[in-house]
């Protein structure tokens, strides 16, 4: 029984590693575009959720209210125009 | 209020949604078929065993990655606005768009994050056949996320399998399959999609094209319109025969949109479809917006009668017929669904009172109401009426519609001639020496992305002025913010957007320039 989970265990460390080498291989052998486009990549999401989400784009409603009862009575509101 | 909001926020965060719209645009439809035509080179790799299909895979797959890698999470964009410029809309959309969107992370996740990872760092490392199951599997992936993002789209111009909860001021999905199968959906993913790949199969033409032209690389050249040039030709007919079907539910979902797209303002039996004309404002007025003739045109007799009911001798609506309203045709006038729509925000204003007085009885029936047949079917559908005062506030930008329509499917004409040339000219051995073909398919390539993108504009700006079909019109939809912000991100996104589009463009020119030479020295 216990002998069978070690085995387990060996076989799901193995396949770790392999997915790890995998991976890391990959990157390593990367060619100029393929380090180019990764560049961009991190480039642009850090522009997109560092700068654009946090400073730009704040959710209005999650912002501006506490709850989703005010939420909705918020866009109640909005839809009836009628305080 | 939102009475008091000001008409340049409104038109800022139209034109911010579109601009980005339309740079994420650029990046999608290549990567939707140039994933298949990578599958479909690659499984002739492994069945043949013939070394230059793998170099021809893997040449087109650089270019694949270069436009995946420029334009993932560009659509990521589209959500920040809705939260931050569109949150009334947000809010009303509720969690239809949830689910859908839902299901896209999940499989662009799974799917596609996974496996391309095996399509590029998996040459040599894993076995022919499961590599080719990965590429196969990209392919599937991309196009289905694209199946999610299209059902939400289609729900905003055909709001189906939900009830409107007063409560809340969401609508509540009772259906997942009216609204995955709603046939705005079906047709629009069905038309998307065979753009996509009518559009990858001209860049791959085009560029193979190019190559010829410079007499390199003639045999990756040849194989590459070969196998374009079948996905093309295939996909383009079926993005005339989807086009069809689409244009058949427009009638009846959004018959304003369809008569914009004809400029066709007086009903009529046998009603021709117009290949070519030019619009000319007549003098008359439809309310406040000009009508317009279409001089020089070309019809195919007929035709519209076809397309809309099955019948040459059918009746299609015409613009004034759907906003004066026909009794004859059971047409209702658009005074008449004002009327209906705010009959509807009464009875949602009618429950806000009896909330706030905390008068349950009144609040039960009420609420009810929202989920009684006879009352979503005869006035909540027209909810989004209730914001006009006059009829011809629902007519859309006749000219641009018009237009747009025509040159998207001129080039979609074109193109499937492109397709059929060129397997002439490759079954013929002629293709090197048509050297006239060659250019016409290099220059096509920046057509098939304006042909694209008209097809947006078509869909976008025909369904104005609703967000919602029938619904919600825009400028209901909007977060009461200041119109100086959203100048400040539309800039700030144009900047983005540009540079990001300037280094694909230059990132793949200098890879195409280079070749697959150049790649395989590299490595």
């Amino acid at each position: 029984m216990k002998s069978s989970k070690m085995k387990g265990m060996t076989r799901l460390s193995a396949t770790a590693n392999n997915v790890f080498r995998f991976y890391y291989d990959g990157f390593r052998s990367m060619s100029w575009w393929g380090r180019r486009a990764w560049l961009i990549i991190i480039v642009k999401l850090i522009i997109m959720f560092l700068i654009l989400k946090l400073f730009f784009f704040p959710d209005f409603l999650k912002t501006n209210f506490g709850s989703d009862e005010e939420r909705s009575d918020y866009v109640i509101e909005q839809l009836t125009g009628n305080k | 209020m939102i009475e008091n909001i000001d008409l340049s926020l409104v038109n800022w965060s139209r034109a911010q949604f579109a601009l980005t719209a339309i740079y994420h645009w650029l990046f999608v439809p290549l990567t939707l078929g140039l994933s298949f035509i990578l599958a479909f080179m690659e499984t002739a790799y492994v069945r043949t065993g013939d070394e230059t299909w793998k170099r021809i895979t893997k040449f087109w797959m650089t270019l694949f990655g270069i436009n995946f890698a420029i334009g993932v999470a560009t659509g990521i964009i589209l959500e920040f606005e809705f939260g931050t410029n569109w949150s009334n809309y947000s809010w009303f959309v509720g969690d239809i768009f949830g689910a859908p969107l839902a299901m896209e992370g999940i499989l662009a996740f799974f799917l596609e994050s996974t496996f391309i990872a095996v399509m590029f760092f998996g040459w040599n490392k894993v076995s022919k056949r499961f590599h080719l199951v990965s590429t196969w599997l990209v392919a599937i992936g991309a196009n289905l996320s694209a199946l999610w993002i299209l059902v939400a789209n289609a729900w905003m111009e055909n709001p189906v399998g939900m009830t409107f909860n007063p409560d809340t001021a969401r609508n509540e999905m009772n259906s997942f399959s009216a609204v995955v199968f709603n046939p705005v959906a079906i047709d629009k993913f069905t038309h998307t999609v065979t753009s996509g790949f009518v559009l990858a199969s001209v860049f791959v033409v085009g560029i193979s094209a190019w190559f010829m032209l410079h007499r390199r690389e003639e045999i990756l050249a040849r194989r590459s319109i070969y196998i374009a040039g079948i996905f093309g030709l295939a996909s383009s007919l079926l993005v005339a025969m989807t086009g069809d079907s689409s244009a058949r539910t427009i009638s009846k979902v959004q018959p304003v949109k369809f008569a914009a797209m004809e400029a066709l303002y007086e009903g009529q039996n046998n009603v021709g479809l117009t290949v070519i004309g030019a619009l000319s404002e007549n003098g008359e007025k439809l309310g406040e917006k000009p009508v317009y003739d279409t001089k020089m045109k070309i019809q195919i007799p007929g035709l519209l009668s076809v397309m809309t009911t099955g019948n040459p001798d059918g009746y299609v609506p015409g613009m004034k017929d759907l906003i004066n309203g026909n009794p004859e045709r059971g047409i209702l006038p658009v005074s008449e669904m004002i009327e209906r729509g705010k009959y509807a925000r009464q009875v949602l204003i009618d429950f806000k009172m009896a909330k706030e007085l905390g008068d349950k009885e009144s609040l039960v029936s009420l609420q009810a109401k929202f989920a009684d047949k006879d009352f979503t079917d005869n006035y909540f559908r027209y909810f989004g009426y209730a914001y006009f005062t006059h009829p011809w506030q629902v007519i859309p930008a006749v000219p641009l519609i018009f237009y747009s329509f025509r040159l998207m499917v001129g080039l979609g004409f074109l193109f499937i001639a492109l397709f059929a040339i060129a397997l002439y000219l490759y079954s013929r051995q002629l293709l090197e020496r048509r050297r006239w073909f060659l250019w016409l398919a290099v220059f096509s390539i920046p057509l098939a992305y304006l042909a694209s993108e008209l097809g947006w504009i078509v869909t976008e700006v025909g369904r104005q002025p609703w967000i919602i079909q029938n619904l919600m019109p825009v400028h209901m939809a909007v977060s009461n913010i200041s119109a100086g912000s959203v100048q400040v991100t539309f800039f700030l996104f144009a900047v983005l957007f540009t540079a990001l589009l300037i280094a694909e463009i230059s990132i793949m020119t200098r890879q195409i320039k280079n070749g697959p030479k150049h790649q395989e020295e590299e490595k």
